[in-house]
Formats: C-alpha cells, sequence, structure tokens
C-alpha cells in the first residue's frame, strides 16, 4: 500500500502523477473463505477491515452487488453525531464518534471528518423539552450537548431567521460541538483501502443468491453470481437489502424499508458554518467542502426498493429551508436522490448474531446509519469474531423484539417517519 | 408523487393517503406463544416483488382499501376493498 503523506504526493508530483497506484486489490472469489461480510459499503468494509487488524483474521472476502459503496453509503448526507437519548444508543453513536475522531489517521486516508458542530433547532415548547431532556440525558453520560437560546443559535449558524414572526420560529437549539460530517466515499475507500492491504478480498459485482448451511442448520457458504462460496461465518450488512438476503436463511427480520431522500444544491462560496437539524419541519443541512448545500429530505411513507421516490418530499424540505433559512431562496437544486433505509419498529438497529449459527446481521440503521460507520464495523467484527456481543451492542439484538426491550429511538433518529 | 385509485372515489394524487403497511395480517388470539405474538407485531415480509398494502384515503372517504404494488418499480397493479381475498399477483406483468 502506497502510504499517503506530504512527502509522497511531492514525488508523485515530481513524476506527474503518473505513479499512483489502485487504492485496493479487485480480485476473483476463492473457493473459501473464514468469513465472508455480504454488503460492501463502510460498515462491511469496516468490519472487514477490524476483523483483520484487531482480531488478527487474515482470510476474509467481503461480497457486493454492485460496486464498492454504492448503495447507501453513496446516498446519505454525511451528519455525524451521538446526541441520541438512550444510553444503549448514545453509547453506541459515541463509540462510532469517537473512532470518526482518528480515523483519517488509523486508515492514513483522509475521510474528511470535520467537527463543525451540529445544532438540532426547536420550534415549539414541546421540542424545547425534549432538546432539553436530550441535553441533560447526554451529559449524565458525558457526551457533550448544550443548549442555546435564539440569540445563541444566531450567533452560532448566522444565516438562520431567528424572527418570532415566521411559521415555525427558532426557540432555541441543542448544540453538540464534536458532530460534524465527513466524506461519505472516502471512509468506505479507506476502509476498503486498509482492509484490502491486509489480505481480505474485495469482490464487488457479486450478488448472494442463497445461502448454505449443513444438516446441523450452521452455515457453509453462499451461492453468488460468480459461484458458490465456502464460509465458515456469514456477517451479513446489506443495508436496504437485509431482508432479501437474511430470507435466504429462513431468517424474518423486523424491517420495513422506506425511501429517504436527499439532495445538493449548487457549490456556492462557504455559506453555512455548520449542521442545522430540524425535527419539527423536517429540514436539515451543512455545506459540503465543495460548497453544496447538502439538504435531507423526508421518507416516503410506503415499502419500495426503487431508490427513489415522490417530489412533494424534498419540495416540503424546501418551503421550511426557505423559510429558516431566507437566504437559499434563490439557491438551484442540482440534483436529488433516494437511498432505501430499513426501519425496526423502535428506530434502533440490530448489530447481533441470529438464530442461524455462523450468521450475523447488522441491519436497521434506517435514516442514520452512516454516523455509526466506524462504530457498527467495529462492533459487529467484535460480534463475529467472538461469536458473542460487545458490551455496547449487546442490547441490540433480534430477541428484543420478542422480549419487549425496546430501545425506542423514534425521536433521536430526527426524520419524521 | 403515487397516482391511486381509490376503490371507491377513483385514482387521487398520493397526498391524499395514508400507509398502513403490509395487509392480511391477522391478529392472533391470546393462545398464541411468545414467537408468534412477536411475529404479529412486528415481523414483516419487507417484499422485493409485488406487495399487499394497505391504504387508507385519508383526506378523501376515510375508508381502508387494499394495493397490490411492486415495490421494484413502485406499479399499482390493482386495488381492491378491504375484506376481499388478495387478487393473484400478476407477476409477469410487474418485472
Amino acid at each position: 500500500m502506497q502510504k499517503f503523506s506530504a512527502f509522497s504526493l511531492a514525488r508523485q508530483a515530481l513524476g506527474r502523477h503518473l505513479g499512483w497506484q489502485p487504492q485496493w486489490r479487485s480480485v476473483a472469489p476463492k473457493p473459501s473463505y473464514d468469513i465472508i461480510i455480504v454488503g460492501g459499503g463502510g460498515h462491511g468494509l469496516g468490519a472487514a477491515y477490524y476483523l483483520a487488524r484487531q482480531h488478527g483474521l487474515r482470510n476474509i472476502a467481503v461480497v457486493e452487488r454492485g460496486w464498492l459503496a454504492g448503495g447507501n453509503t453513496a446516498r446519505n448526507t454525511t451528519i455525524i453525531r451521538s446526541n441520541y437519548l438512550f444510553e444503549q444508543s448514545s453509547s453506541y453513536y459515541e463509540h462510532a464518534l469517537k473512532l470518526w475522531e482518528n480515523l483519517s489517521d488509523e486508515l492514513n486516508y483522509n475521510v474528511m471528518f470535520s467537527q463543525r458542530g451540529c445544532l438540532m433547532i426547536a420550534h415549539n415548547v414541546h421540542d424545547v423539552q425534549v432538546f432539553k431532556r436530550h441535553v441533560h440525558a447526554n451529559r449524565l453520560n458525558g457526551i457533550d450537548n448544550e443548549w442555546l437560546t435564539p440569540e445563541q443559535v444566531k450567533v452560532f449558524c448566522p444565516p438562520l431567521n431567528i424572527s418570532p414572526n415566521i411559521r415555525y420560529p427558532v426557540l432555541g437549539g441543542a448544540l453538540q460541538r464534536r458532530a460534524g460530517t465527513a466524506r461519505h466515499d472516502a471512509v468506505a475507500w479507506g476502509y476498503a483501502r486498509a482492509a484490502s492491504d491486509l489480505g481480505v478480498d474485495i469482490i464487488e459485482n457479486c450478488e448472494v443468491t442463497g445461502i448454505d448451511r449443513d444438516a446441523s442448520g450452521r452455515v457453509t457458504g453462499v451461492q453468488t453470481t460468480r459461484g458458490p462460496i465456502r464460509a465458515k461465518k456469514i456477517g451479513v450488512s446489506a443495508a436496504g437489502h437485509s431482508s432479501v438476503v437474511m430470507a435466504m436463511a429462513g431468517i424474518r427480520l423486523p424491517l420495513q424499508i422506506n425511501p429517504l431522500q436527499a439532495l445538493v444544491s449548487e457549490p456556492v462560496k462557504p455559506a453555512f458554518p455548520c449542521v442545522v437539524m430540524s425535527n419539527t419541519i423536517h429540514a436539515y443541512i451543512s455545506q459540503s467542502d465543495k460548497g453544496e448545500m447538502v439538504i435531507g429530505a423526508g421518507t416516503d411513507s410506503y415499502v419500495s426498493y426503487t431508490q427513489r421516490g415522490g417530489l412533494h418530499i424534498p419540495a416540503h424540505t424546501l418551503e421550511a429551508i426557505c423559510e429558516l433559512v431566507p437566504d437559499f431562496r434563490r439557491l438551484r437544486m442540482l440534483r436529488s436522490w433516494g437511498g432505501i433505509t430499513d426501519n425496526t419498529p423502535d428506530r434502533s438497529p440490530i448489530t447481533a448474531k441470529t438464530s442461524v449459527p455462523g450468521l450475523y446481521v447488522n441491519c436497521g440503521w434506517g435514516t442514520g446509519g452512516f454516523k455509526a460507520t466506524p462504530g457498527a464495523a467495529n462492533l459487529f467484527a467484535w460480534t463475529i469474531a467472538r461469536d458473542e456481543p460487545h458490551p455496547i451492542n449487546a442490547p441490540f439484538t433480534l430477541e428484543r423484539f420478542r422480549e419487549g426491550t425496546l430501545i425506542d429511538e423514534a425521536a433521536a433518529a430526527a426524520v419524521a417517519h | 408523487m403515487l397516482l391511486i385509485a381509490c376503490p371507491y372515489c377513483g385514482p387521487r394524487a398520493e397526498i391524499e393517503f395514508a400507509y398502513g403497511g403490509e395487509a392480511h395480517i391477522a391478529r392472533p388470539g391470546p393462545e398464541v406463544s411468545e414467537e408468534e405474538w412477536a411475529a404479529f407485531l412486528y415481523l414483516r415480509d419487507n417484499t422485493k416483488g409485488v406487495l399487499a398494502e394497505r391504504w387508507r384515503h385519508a383526506h378523501g372517504c376515510g375508508r381502508f382499501f387494499n394495493a397490490l404494488r411492486d415495490t421494484r418499480t413502485d406499479r399499482i397493479l390493482e386495488t381492491y376493498e378491504m375484506g376481499a381475498a388478495r387478487p393473484d399477483a400478476k407477476q409477469g406483468e410487474a418485472a
């Protein structure tokens, strides 16, 4: 693996940048692996990396139906935060946030992590009470979060309209200063590069069509569009297609997928200093390093695998944003897209063993999986390697839906669904 | 935006409707096991293909009805009244 540094950049510049090597090996599948990760997004590639790096396992493959990080990794709004309400969730997201803080150094790959702060604004008495509860809950758990008055909100994010006379006035906001954004592609590419360097095979254009099991029920491998591959353990991290893949092993998941849309404006000069989210009017915005306003719209209500949605959903978000940030009225929207989000009934993820020996699942990240990427990858790898959950992801089981030990984060997930 | 044919009012825009999730899920009696009760409450097929689902014409007649929709294309194949059996899904046409 070529090391990235100021020196390597200068040396390659002298060679007119003709000496760069591919970032990861693209290989054909071998007949057999110890572990196969199904799904080559950030979570899956990261899990393969941590299995190799932290658990010393080497004979690992990541199989991806399409191309690397072309699913939900490429279709989110790149926001990172850990200000969830319940201790189980905030611990999980905080674990991820701590890994984000060191990720560029660890991977020798600039994931463009930018802790510019995430401001969740309140528009009514109920919002104020809920967000203050979040602030207190987070602080009790050692996670930074603070309450800002409308005037303090205006100082932190000057483009916001804090007039009390608008339809949804700003009554304050909860600010997590350590929150921010990262480059969505870069985290996947960085993990792919580092995992490949540790011997992980990354196999693209390889759709899993079946999961093989022996007489005892234990997994023995997968059937793919590139032939059968044997494996002792299989970890499924297939985001919107988790239900489809797990059904191949006879497992029904408590998931329903919905399209979630996002859009970006034309690029402009730096004009928006932080991430702003509003659950009530459903708007969330940040500015990319390229200058685009990255805007998260809402979910469509119905189950769909189409990776698109109705135009009335982003239109609703844009109406709210034009009121909240009047400067943005003249921005042109360049493109919009949809991802498919796998939502659980309690809006918390599942990172767990399953009832099938050797089969593990990481799913149900719904509308919020990007922020969790390093944490989910790290804990999924732990669960697969040790055949037991780490204490942080131990509550995030499939059994919680039978036991009733739900982790109801519908309010913290920030997308109205 | 989907164009949805309410069986009572005819084709209307999606924003007049509320989604009700998978259709034809019968509530089990009190004798069932914890697993069956959890499955009724939480497990859904999340079908990739033709899905029978419930809609409510919330801003119209207010009535519930069912629809067959292909979740790969969002194309609605058929709508039918609550209580009616699921019509045969036209698989070939849907793909």
